[in-house]
């Protein structure tokens, strides 16, 4: 049986490591919360867009902007996006597991394929692995903005143009609720199904002319990129969030495991304490005994 | 009052307005002028169907009498007869805009531009500059509209 000092030792070392798991709880639920108003607030713009894109996209001719048009696909690469912080459970883990498993699809297929990174997690693990790596942006969530995903989406849609690769996908963690977080695999470009969710209010509007200032072709120009930013940033929310909550359960099941274990081991500690007790008073009645 | 704007929703057009982090605005109103790159447009109920990209520039809507304004930097606007949709990239209410900070972000980016510099530089103060002056010009309208006669 392990010795009393070695067991106060063990009891001290969880409850400590029990004291930086609830706050570390704490922080996230209070991270969270802010997280999630922004993911909220962000939506109206985005399905905004969307609904405007839709009825733009519907005129217009596919194969008249860059970004609609489908090309021979020769290279694809692929957007992970994970937290830059540890400690959240499965959710880094659930997104390299799926990316590789993307990846490797692909390569089976002949098709040639790289990525591009969002967060430190995903650098750490790429780095050490034979895919080629394109792009980095670690610590971006830090303090998120609409800058950086401005900065992403500018640089992937250069990228693109630029014929560096012909198709994108983006991998990532949606928040679906606290207690959940799905994983997304899903296309970003080219840009495809503007027409979809967007129905529901409005009529089709084919009565009457449409105007357009300046004219059709530079508002695609304008909307398009504007379309897939608002999209990156919509991504990067919704990691944050899912990040955070990830994080907040985990710590919440580390808090409770700790709790458990303290218990185990006080019970064992006052087990010991009573046998050496026990033991002492044997000793001291028989000393006693001797005596007589 | 119910009634009246029961019997009157027909001459109304619903406005909303969006800004990248936030619903600003989802009001039926009487009126609205907006910055289109092409020149200001004005849209009343019934508006034929419009699409077009906004430059810098002022928001103005009226409800009844009463007119309400907001700057705009950039953005989209799509119209239809019932519903006007300006999707901006900056947007703030008159009633948000601090006009010391409007003030002193006028002087300043006069001073910047009068420093001169790089191309890009003078670039930039230009619009520091117009946007600042379209904050101002839109709180201290705002401030007319609340005291008309201070």
């Amino acid at each position: 049986m392990a010795s009393l000092q070695s067991l106060r030792r063990k009891i001290s070392s969880f409850k400590n490591t029990q004291k930086i798991t609830k706050a570390m709880k704490m922080v996230a639920a209070a991270k969270l919360k802010r997280a999630q108003d922004r993911i909220l607030s962000a939506r109206p713009y985005a399905h905004k867009l969307r609904d405007v894109m839709g009825n733009l996209g519907e005129r217009a001719n596919r194969s008249s902007h860059p970004l609609l048009a489908q090309r021979e696909v020769k290279t694809t690469e692929l957007l992970v996006v994970t937290s830059d912080r540890g400690l959240c459970g499965g959710f880094n883990t659930n997104i390299l597991r799926s990316a590789a498993e993307f990846l490797a699809e692909q390569t089976t297929a002949g098709n040639p394929v790289q990525v591009s990174l969002v967060g430190r997690k995903s650098v750490d693990y790429f780095r050490r692995r034979a895919w080629t790596i394109r792009q980095e942006w670690p610590g971006v969530f830090d303090r998120l903005s609409f800058e950086h995903a401005l900065d992403i989406g500018q640089h992937i849609v250069e990228a693109y143009n630029n014929g560096i690769f012909d198709r994108l996908y983006v991998v990532y963690n949606e928040f679906k609720s606290v207690l959940q977080q799905r994983v997304i695999v899903e296309q970003l470009l080219p840009i495809e199904a503007l027409k979809e969710e967007s129905g529901h209010q409005e009529a089709p509007i084919s009565q009457g002319t449409y105007l357009y200032e300046p004219d059709e072709h530079e508002l695609l120009n304008a909307l398009l990129p504007k379309h897939f930013e608002v999209q990156t940033y919509r991504v990067l929310l919704e990691s944050a969030a899912a990040e955070q909550a990830a994080r907040m359960t985990a710590m919440d099941g580390a808090t409770r495991n700790a709790g458990e274990l303290i218990k185990k081991v006080t019970l064992s500690y006052n087990k010991t304490r009573q046998a050496a007790i026990t033991k002492e008073l044997m000793d001291i009645v028989g000393g006693a005994e001797a005596l007589k | 009052m119910a009634q009246t704007t029961a019997t009157s929703a027909s001459n109304k057009i619903q406005l909303e307005v969006v800004s990248p982090d936030h619903l600003l605005l989802s009001q039926e109103v009487d009126y609205v002028s907006a910055p289109g790159v092409e020149g200001d447009f004005g849209v009343l109920p019934g508006h034929c169907h419009f699409l077009t990209t906004l430059r810098i520039g002022e928001l103005s809507y009226r409800i009844g009498e009463e007119t309400q304004y907001m700057s705009i930097l950039w953005g989209f606007a799509e119209v239809n007869p019932q519903k006007v949709t300006i999707l901006a990239e900056v947007a703030e209410k008159a009633e948000d805009i601090d006009i010391e900070r409007a003030q002193t972000a006028v002087t300043k980016a006069e001073e910047h531009l009068e420093r001169g510099g790089l191309p890009s530089e003078v670039e930039e103060a230009r619009i520091s500059l117009e946007k600042a002056r379209l904050r101002q010009k839109i709180a201290e309208r705002h401030q007319q509209a609340r005291n008309p006669h201070a």
